[in-house]
């Protein structure tokens, strides 16, 4: 016993340790690749099945005459009100002019967020002076805004940009700045225990440990820019996805109504899974 | 393994081993009207290059003695002095190893263990310096693997490593072994005196082993409390370890002396 424990520790005893838990995870990391397409595309298929029953089933009940054409438009007419607006060459306004007042809105107010939640949630004098002003503007309802922006900014593309920019804003703020404090206390002591402090604390140790719930921060806000995009378009606008809305109520077009609806679900859905996969690479880089 | 680290211990950072003296130290935690004291005028001098090991019961206090020696933690009364100069705020002069590894997760092992470099050390002799501490701890071929890819005892070398890269005077190890298995354990105490005798700094290892502490110290510090009845643990035997290391776990004079520390510990009849 007493021999043995006298020899000095060699690499291989050492190394033996480790090497059961590295080669079982080699193991599955190297099955993973094939298995991932295939099962990724069936998930796929089967995340289609629900909307392409709805789409049977809205087929059946409009050609069936259960619903007027008034009511309900049948699918062929929606899609023909589709090629009607292409060919005019309005729906790509529609399309363009509202994912770009997203975008826009989203950006600026993830960034403002990013910055203000890195402040409170960083900066104990920031959060105590602060705080109770954020949450009661984050209480006020969002269409509170609109004849405050109308009368400040006037009825163009900065009013709107900037209620988008108030939606996206606070989810970000919120996830990034809770995030923050629930930092493990345990990490950042040993980061500082090594001299670590200050900015480069906040680039080594607190930025990376809140991406993954930063990212979903993200996604709410993203989710919130399209609430508060047709929320600015209904009121007041000449183009854009929520003006065709509108329009179409006033012009009686239920096909066109009910196509500005599936236009936003499947954009919506688009910028939402682009986050996803951004969201997935974050968390596995920094998670 | 010697030979592994000979460079650095000839490079323009390497700081000597530095001796240690806490003076008088009192530390007390919770509310105004219910303080609860957990350490108390506790005094002891510990020699350059000595492996000191401070024993006691869980909750003693033990830790917060260490956390002041690194600065983590301010005490109420007295002071910590590293080489003659009071410690205040964190100290460079000091390097941590925690019970757990905490290692960042989104780092490299290697990445982790750059973070233990002191400023001053310029980027290609800080790189050439943690592949050579990763070479030391055995973990040189997974230097480029996330810590959740590696084991318990693996993410605990690293944890090591990065403290030995600071170049440390003094070397402050807080049950570090405590959460891994016997074997695992067992090589890295054994890991730890190769490191001691290549580098010999001074060394406070908190533990509550009692066979550790024979295997690995100069001295053992037992802290507990005083027979005069008043609250908070203090030096309550300080015991040089007979023998040169490595030592027979099995000898009738450690023996003697484990039965005398376990019941200090208020465990009798082993």
């Amino acid at each position: 016993m007493s021999a043995e424990y006298a020899t000095p520790v060699s690499k291989e005893g050492l190394e033996a340790t480790g090497s059961a838990i590295t080669s079982a995870s080699a193991a599955s990391r190297g099955s993973r690749p094939g298995g991932t397409a295939g099962r990724r595309a069936g998930i796929i298929l089967l995340g289609l099945i629900v909307p392409a029953l709805i789409l049977l089933a809205w087929h059946l009940s409009t050609a069936s005459g259960f619903f007027r054409p008034s009511q309900l438009p049948s699918p062929a007419s929606v899609l023909a009100a589709a090629v009607d607006l292409i060919e005019r060459g309005q729906l790509a306004t529609h399309i363009l002019i509202s994912t770009q007042r997203v975008i826009l809105g989203f950006l600026i107010g993830s960034l403002l967020g990013v910055l203000a939640g890195a402040l409170l949630g960083l900066s104990r004098l920031a959060d105590v002076l602060l705080t109770p002003t954020v949450g009661a503007l984050r209480a006020v309802p969002s269409l509170a805004w609109v004849p405050l922006l109308v009368l400040w900014i006037g009825i163009n593309e900065d009013s709107k940009v900037t209620l988008i920019t108030i939606g996206a804003f606070f989810p970000v703020f919120t996830t990034l700045y809770l995030g923050l404090r629930h930092v493990d206390r345990n990490l950042v002591e040993a980061a500082r225990a090594f001299g670590v402090n200050g900015v480069r604390l906040l680039t080594t140790v607190q930025l990376p440990a809140v991406v993954p719930a930063l990212f979903s921060g993200l996604r709410l806000a993203l989710a919130q820019s399209w609430l508060f995009l047709v929320a600015a378009e209904l009121i007041a606008s000449s183009m854009g996805l929520g003006f065709l809305l509108t329009d179409s109520q006033q012009t009686g077009r239920v096909d066109r109504i009910i196509l500005a609806i599936i236009l936003l679900a499947v954009i919506g859905k688009i910028t939402d899974a682009l986050l996803g996969i951004a969201e997935r690479w974050a968390v596995r880089r920094w998670a | 393994m010697t030979a592994v680290l000979a460079p650095s211990t000839t490079q323009s950072h390497s700081k000597q081993a530095l001796a240690v003296h806490f003076s008088g130290l009192g530390r007390s935690f919770g509310p105004a009207d219910n303080r609860r004291v957990v350490l108390r005028d506790v005094s002891v001098q510990v020699e350059p290059g000595e492996i000191l090991a401070i024993l006691g019961t869980s909750g003693c206090g033990k830790s917060t003695l260490l956390r002041a020696a690194a600065g983590l933690d301010v005490p109420d009364s007295g002071e910590v002095l590293i080489d003659g100069t009071p410690v205040a705020g964190i100290d460079e002069r000091c390097a941590v190893a925690f019970q757990e590894p905490r290692l960042l997760p989104w780092h490299t092992l290697q990445a982790n263990v750059a973070i233990g470099l002191p400023k001053s050390s310029s980027a290609s002799a800080g790189k050439a310096k943690v592949l050579e501490l990763l070479k030391l701890v055995g973990l040189d071929t997974f230097a480029k693997h996330r810590p959740r890819e590696v084991s318990g005892g693996m993410a605990q070398r690293t944890s090591l490593a990065r403290a030995l890269a600071r170049n440390p005077g003094v070397l402050l190890l807080d049950e570090p072994f405590g959460a891994l298995d016997a074997l695992t354990r067992i090589k890295m105490q054994d890991l730890l005196l190769d490191i001691h005798s290549a580098q010999p700094t001074t060394v406070l290892l908190v533990t509550h082993d009692v066979d550790e502490a024979l295997q690995l110290a100069d001295r053992i510090l037992v802290l507990g409390r005083n027979d005069d009845g008043q609250d908070g643990s203090t030096v309550a035997e300080l015991v040089p370890v007979p023998g040169a290391r490595p030592r027979n776990r099995n000898s009738t004079e450690l023996g003697a002396l484990r039965s005398s520390l376990l019941s200090m510990l208020g465990v009798t009849g082993h």
